[in-house]
This record gives structure tokens, C-alpha cells and sequence, in this order.
């Protein structure tokens, strides 16, 4: 004799059971994507945070002394905390690591194309805009890439993101524990007869409740399963594409613990579990809340 | 033992379905309550079952006044009552063995417990051939038997039964009632609603009759 179980309870209704899953999935995905977009992005802002840096170009008439020259300069500032000049064969030897699987964009440049540049490292972020203005100035500069510029740009973004994602995965999770209410309750209506005869052989309120509850975790977690094996499966496809994207950018950091290093690029298994466990609390949660919700709603005394 | 302390009942409709009933029933005892349709038998079970409040009065079972238990607590109550219902209550996505495993399912019991005692009913009520077939697959003295061995395999003190018989045949409707009188035997305290004379007067039981809400008899001397 076998006992009625939350399995068979999903197998009597297949069709409602299927639409409650794939809501789950969509949700969890959807949550996945912003979840991966805003770690990608604040990992990206922090890496230039952290690389307070301002590049400056010479034209080919500015000379290595001189050069050095504006090295000692900015260094008598104190606002510097680390220098390094980049020669024309330095520059192409980078060039060249940059771009080692395009041999046609190799084959058409030399040295000599490339300008001497001047890395300088700010000791603090907020003295970029004053040694930016000393590069500026001075003569014999092509151009300055001032990196506040690509932060605050990429602030912007973060924010942007961050906000949108709020916004849409509210959306996705109110409609998500809507639709479980009303599939949670459907079954519930559909399992009347069976309750109330539960009711009058001497079931408790939570031996009736439980199935339903066990059925709401169910949905959330074959969701945040589903939804999180999908979105590992599409990350690892574009990675190629986002190595080309992140050109010479090695590795981006989420945050360290315990000396372990979540790293989003490359992608890691780490930044992948703590993804799964995210979506696993997410859909549990759901789950109870929701069956909760129906419970509560459908199954009045 | 089962006790109603002048219970009087009224329905919202301001129907009086009991007025100042009282009576005792000893553990043990085979109790028929009978009168006419809309007389009140049924709402005297429900009383006794937590389905219904008195409107005034006390009604216990043992020592517990059971119009005072908390919401919670109904379940324990229930446990310790076998309800076999006219209408058989049996489920019908599931089968025979399963109807009646729901009992000890929900008292938590382990699958070998439930699968022996499930068994040993099934050879009481005559259904152990038809362990695995499911409700529609059987007729209404089966059902009936069905609902017999649920309300018994959970090892209730008081097996109530409102009109067991009325929707059976004559042949089937003894064999019923032999099969409850039976489980008396085994020292449950049986309280019966029945309209069914000739039934009530062959097992020569105690009989409580309830005319229009009103209790008109209670005796030990068969109706």
C-alpha cells in the first residue's frame, strides 16, 4: 500500500504542475541574468577602482628624458604612487600578447605606428583629476585616457543595472507567487473531498498543510535548478565572447572569504555555487511563501 | 463513556434540531438512536464528533468536555472516534487497502504496521481479495465495509455510525450490521443512528429515540 505522497500529488495534476515550474524557471532565470550583470559589473568597476590610472601618450618628438623628466615631476607631487614608462617596442610587444590570435592585425603593425606612452598610478582616486591636468598640460602629449571617465561610466551602468534588475525580478517573483497561490490553491479545490475526509479521521492542520508546502519548496527548487543549469550552459557558450570583450583584463574578483577568491571571470565554479545557492534560498522561499499564501487563503477551517 | 448534559442545539436558521437531551453511554455498550428523518440522530453524532457546538449543555467523552476543546486539539479527539458515514466518505483515487491505510497514515504509523493491521481489517470486513481494486470498482456494501474497517483499524474507543444501512440492500444491510455488532463484541462502544426497526429490534440493544429534537426514550428494554 503506498502512501499519497507530494509525488503522486504532482502527477494527478501534470499540466499545473508544469505551468508552475516553468514560471519558477523563468523567474530564477531571469534573476540569474541580473544576478550575473550586476556581479559582472561591480566586479569590472572595482577592478578600475582599484587600478587608479592615468595613461598619457606622446607624440613621437617627445624624448625619453623629457619623459623622465614629467616622471620625476608628478612624483615630487606625492600623489603618485607608482610610474611606468612604456616604450614603442614595449608597446608593441603588448600589442602583439593582446592580439596573438589575430594574425592579420598583426601583420600590419610596427613599433614605430605605436606611441611611447607614461602609465602613472594615482595613490588615491581622488588625485586623478590633478595629475590628469599636469599630463594635459604638458607639451608633446597625444592624449590622455583619464580612467574616471570609464568609472563613472561604468557607475552609471552598475547603477542602471542594479536599478532594471530590482525592478524586473520584483515584477517576475510577485508574478511568480501569484501564479503558485493560485495553482496551490487550484489543487486544493481539486483535493476537497480528500481533505475534509483527512479532517474527520483525525488530521492536524499541518499533516494537511504539509503537502502543499512540500510542493511549493518543490517548484521553487526544480526552478532555481533548471533556471541555474540553463544559465551556466549559456555563460560557458559566450565565454569566448567575453574574453574578446574583456581584452587584457586576466581576471575579475567578486570578493574574497576565508582565502577563497570568488572570481566571476573566468567564470568560476565558486561564483557558480554561490549563484546556485542564491537561487535555491530564492526558490525555497517562494515556495513556502507562496504554498504558505494558498494554505492560508484556501484552506480555512 | 459518553455523556449529553441537557445539550441543547440550534441552527442559525433558529431550527431546533435538540432540546434538553441527556443520556449516558457506558464504554462497551451498543447504543441505537433512532426516530425519524430531520429528528436530530445525526446531529447528536456530530456532537459528539466536534462537528457541531451545543448550543447550551455539556457534551464528554470520559472526562473531556468535548464543546471545550480548542481548535488544535479536535484531531486527538477524532482520533480516538471511528466515524462510518451513510454516505460512505470513501476517496475515490484510491484504493481499497488505501482507504482504510489512511487512518494509521496520518497517526504516523511505519509501512510494514499500517500494510499488517491494513490486512488483518481487510479479512475482518471480507475485502482481503479486493485489497487493490478501487471504489468504483466495487459495490456500496463493499464501500460500506470500506468505511467500517477506517473507522476501526485506528483502534477507537467509540465507533459512531450514522445510518450504516440506508443506502444498502436488506441482505447487505445485515451483514453490516453484523459486522458492527461484531466490533462490540471486541469492547467498542457503538452508538448507531438508524430508522430501521426490524434491525434495531433483532439485536435487542439499548435504544435513545429522538422525536423533533426532543428525546422521548432511552431505555435498555429494545425498542
Amino acid at each position: 500500500m503506498k502512501k499519497i505522497g507530494t509525488w503522486q500529488r504532482l502527477r494527478r495534476t501534470p499540466y499545473q504542475s508544469g505551468a508552475a515550474i516553468l514560471i519558477m524557471t523563468l523567474t530564477f532565470f531571469v534573476t540569474g541574468i541580473f544576478f550575473v550583470l550586476a556581479s559582472f559589473s561591480s566586479s569590472i568597476l572595482t577592478y578600475f577602482e582599484s587600478k587608479p590610472q592615468v595613461t598619457a601618450f606622446f607624440t613621437d618628438k617627445k624624448d625619453i628624458n623629457s619623459i623622465k623628466n614629467l616622471e620625476a615631476q608628478l612624483k615630487a607631487t606625492g600623489k603618485v604612487s607608482h610610474t611606468k614608462y612604456i616604450s614603442k617596442e614595449e608597446a608593441l610587444s603588448i600589442y602583439k600578447e593582446q592580439n596573438k590570435n589575430d594574425p592579420l592585425l598583426l601583420e600590419m603593425v610596427t613599433a614605430e605606428i605605436l606611441p611611447a606612452s607614461l602609465e602613472v598610478q594615482a595613490s588615491d582616486p581622488d588625485y586623478l583629476g590633478e595629475i590628469n591636468s599636469i599630463l594635459q598640460n604638458e607639451p608633446e602629449v597625444e592624449e590622455v585616457i583619464f580612467q574616471k571617465e570609464i568609472v563613472d561610466s561604468l557607475l552609471s551602468w552598475t547603477s542602471t543595472i542594479r536599478k532594471v534588475g530590482l525592478i524586473v525580478v520584483a515584477i517576475l517573483l510577485f508574478v511568480s507567487l501569484s501564479i503558485l497561490v493560485t495553482i496551490i490553491g487550484m489543487k486544493i479545490a481539486l483535493m476537497k473531498e480528500e481533505i475534509e475526509v483527512l479532517k474527520l479521521v483525525g488530521a492536524t492542520g499541518s499533516y494537511i498543510r504539509m503537502p502543499f508546502i512540500m510542493e511549493g519548496i518543490f517548484y521553487g527548487l526544480v526552478g532555481a535548478l533548471i533556471s541555474w543549469s540553463t544559465l551556466y550552459i549559456l555563460l560557458l557558450y559566450i565565454t569566448p565572447s567575453i574574453g574578446t570583450f574583456l581584452k587584457g583584463i586576466t581576471a575579475l574578483s567578486l570578493f574574497s572569504y576565508s582565502g577563497y577568491n570568488v572570481t566571476i571571470w573566468p567564470v568560476s565554479i565558486l561564483f557558480m555555487s554561490l549563484l546556485l545557492l542564491v537561487e535555491i534560498v530564492l526558490g525555497m522561499g517562494i515556495g513556502i511563501i507562496g504554498s504558505l499564501l494558498a494554505v492560508k487563503r484556501y484552506l480555512k477551517s | 463513556m459518553v455523556r449529553f448534559n441537557n445539550v441543547t442545539k440550534t441552527f442559525p436558521n433558529r431550527k431546533v434540531a435538540l432540546s434538553s437531551v441527556d443520556f449516558t453511554i457506558s464504554d462497551g455498550e451498543f447504543v441505537f438512536l433512532v426516530g425519524p428523518s430531520g429528528a436530530g440522530k445525526t446531529t447528536v453524532l456530530r456532537l459528539i464528533f466536534h462537528e457541531l457546538l451545543p448550543t447550551s449543555g455539556s457534551v464528554f467523552i470520559n472526562d473531556i468536555e468535548v464543546n471545550k476543546l480548542k481548535d488544535d486539539q479536535i484531531p486527538f479527539l477524532r482520533r480516538k472516534i471511528g466515524y462510518i458515514f451513510q454516505d460512505f466518505k470513501i476517496l475515490h483515487t484510491r484504493t481499497a487497502a488505501e482507504n482504510i491505510s489512511v487512518t494509521l497514515e496520518i497517526l504516523g504509523q511505519k509501512k510494514e504496521v499500517i500494510d499488517k493491521k491494513v490486512k488483518g481489517i481487510l479479512e475482518t470486513v471480507g475485502l482481503l481479495d479486493k485489497a487493490n481494486y478501487f471504489p468504483s470498482q466495487l459495490s456500496l456494501g463493499e464501500l460500506q465495509r470500506i468505511a467500517i474497517g477506517r473507522a476501526v483499524i485506528g483502534n477507537a474507543d467509540i465507533i459512531l455510525a450514522d445510518e450504516p444501512t440506508g443506502n444498502l440492500d436488506p441482505k447487505t444491510s445485515w451483514e453490516i450490521l453484523k459486522l458492527i455488532s461484531n466490533i462490540n463484541k471486541m469492547g467498542k462502544t457503538i452508538i448507531m443512528a438508524s430508522h430501521n426497526i426490524d434491525m434495531v429490534n433483532s439485536l435487542k440493544k439499548r435504544v435513545i429515540a429522538i422525536v423533533d429534537g426532543k428525546q422521548v426514550k432511552s431505555t435498555k428494554v429494545y425498542y
